[in-house]
């Protein structure tokens, strides 16, 4: 590894780490709050929820960038598990990631399945 | 005041502490998918073939599982530096929304502590702080309750994503690659959203996400993330109209 190299990797760094400070504190960064017309501010309370969805839906469906074929999959199963324990009991946030996890885990370690 | 003697007298409010004592319990279950996603990442850093130390400073200080896991090999490719950041802040997207909110909450606090508590303030952290405190106060400045069960919330999550990425990295060769970890941290962002489904527009906007994200997955840099927040504003905007909420 030489000198160029171990620099490049460091300015990477370094630039990540002012990315994450500049996205995470973009509003509040300025002393007096942005001004933003009404119809985005009501517009954005859609974002959140839509970011997190974004990252979790391929993850569920999409096996090596193809939608799965066949319904013998641990995700699906521990999707569905998880689900079903969020609405018999409503905002028990951890009780559903143990819920998935654990049929994650039965379906792959007991089973086999992918 | 100082910010020592303010986090003095902080700490010695009951109300805070009782907050705090609250904000960490309710992270708790999170927190287990917060330490999946930071085991993966940290396996996944240990494994890219760039140096320790810079891995170390990364899982350190970057502190953002889903840009760090997707810039890592673009790194040890040596990509250009620009690919490097467009990538990670369309990935961090959500976060410059997430910060809209919080100025409603910490608006009226310091400059420092506002880009602090933002930084501390992942995905966990945001759903859980508004699924608690869907009102800021009205003066723009946390109240002691607020800002007790954020901190709370944050430095318990804090704490469990570095224990959790610097296991990953020195145990990287240890942990069976069968167990998914991956999928325990959509999981876990998947529990997130559910909370926040909380009205009709919302619930058909995030449909509408969803699918998109799922016909976009093949678009590179995470672009998917940006098509699908698009869509969820355009649907929304529509769904509020419909339905009139708000």
């Amino acid at each position: 590894m030489h000198l160029g190299h171990e620099a490049y990797v460091w300015l990477a760094v370094g630039a990540l780490v002012v990315v994450t400070v500049l996205t995470r504190s973009f509003f509040l960064l300025p002393d007096s709050e942005p001004k933003l017309p009404g119809w985005l501010w009501r517009g954005l309370r859609h974002a959140p929820v839509a970011a997190l969805l974004a990252m979790v839906v391929p993850d569920v469906f999409l096996s090596n960038g193809r939608l799965l074929a066949d319904w013998h999959d641990a995700r699906l199963f521990a999707v569905g598990a998880a689900l079903a324990y969020y609405l018999v009991r409503r905002n028990d946030v951890a009780g559903t990631i143990l819920v998935g996890t654990g049929t994650l885990m039965l379906l792959r370690l007991g089973f086999g399945w992918p | 005041m100082s910010v020592r003697s303010t986090w003095r007298a902080s700490i010695d409010d009951p109300a805070w502490r009782a907050a705090f004592a609250q904000g960490r319990r309710d992270i708790a279950g999170a927190a287990l998918g917060t330490m999946a996603m930071g085991l993966v990442a940290g396996v996944a850093m240990a494994k890219s073939g760039v140096g320790l130390g810079v891995i170390l400073a990364m899982s350190l200080l970057v502190f953002a599982s889903a840009s760090q896991l997707a810039c890592l090999p673009l790194i040890a490719a040596g990509a250009p530096l620009w690919v490097i950041v467009a990538t990670a802040c369309v990935l961090n997207l959500r976060f410059v929304v997430f910060s809209a909110n919080w100025r409603r909450y910490f608006g009226g606090h310091r400059r420092l502590s506002r880009v602090l508590l933002s930084y501390l303030a992942g995905d966990p952290v945001y759903a859980q702080f508004v699924h608690r405190h869907p009102q800021p106060s009205a003066t723009g400045r946390a109240t002691a309750q607020q800002q007790g069960y954020f901190l709370g919330l944050a430095l318990t999550n804090w704490a469990a994503w570095h224990v959790a990425s610097l296991a990953g990295i020195f145990l990287a060769d240890a942990i069976p690659a069968a167990w998914g970890l991956r999928f325990i941290g959509a999981l876990a962002l998947l529990a997130l959203a559910l909370p926040m489904l909380t009205d009709r527009a919302v619930r058909c906007s995030a449909l509408a996400a969803g699918g998109v994200a799922l016909a976009t997955a093949s678009l590179p840099m995470g672009l998917n993330v940006v098509a699908a927040i698009a869509t969820a504003f355009v649907a929304g905007t529509w769904a509020d109209r419909r339905w009139s909420a708000r």
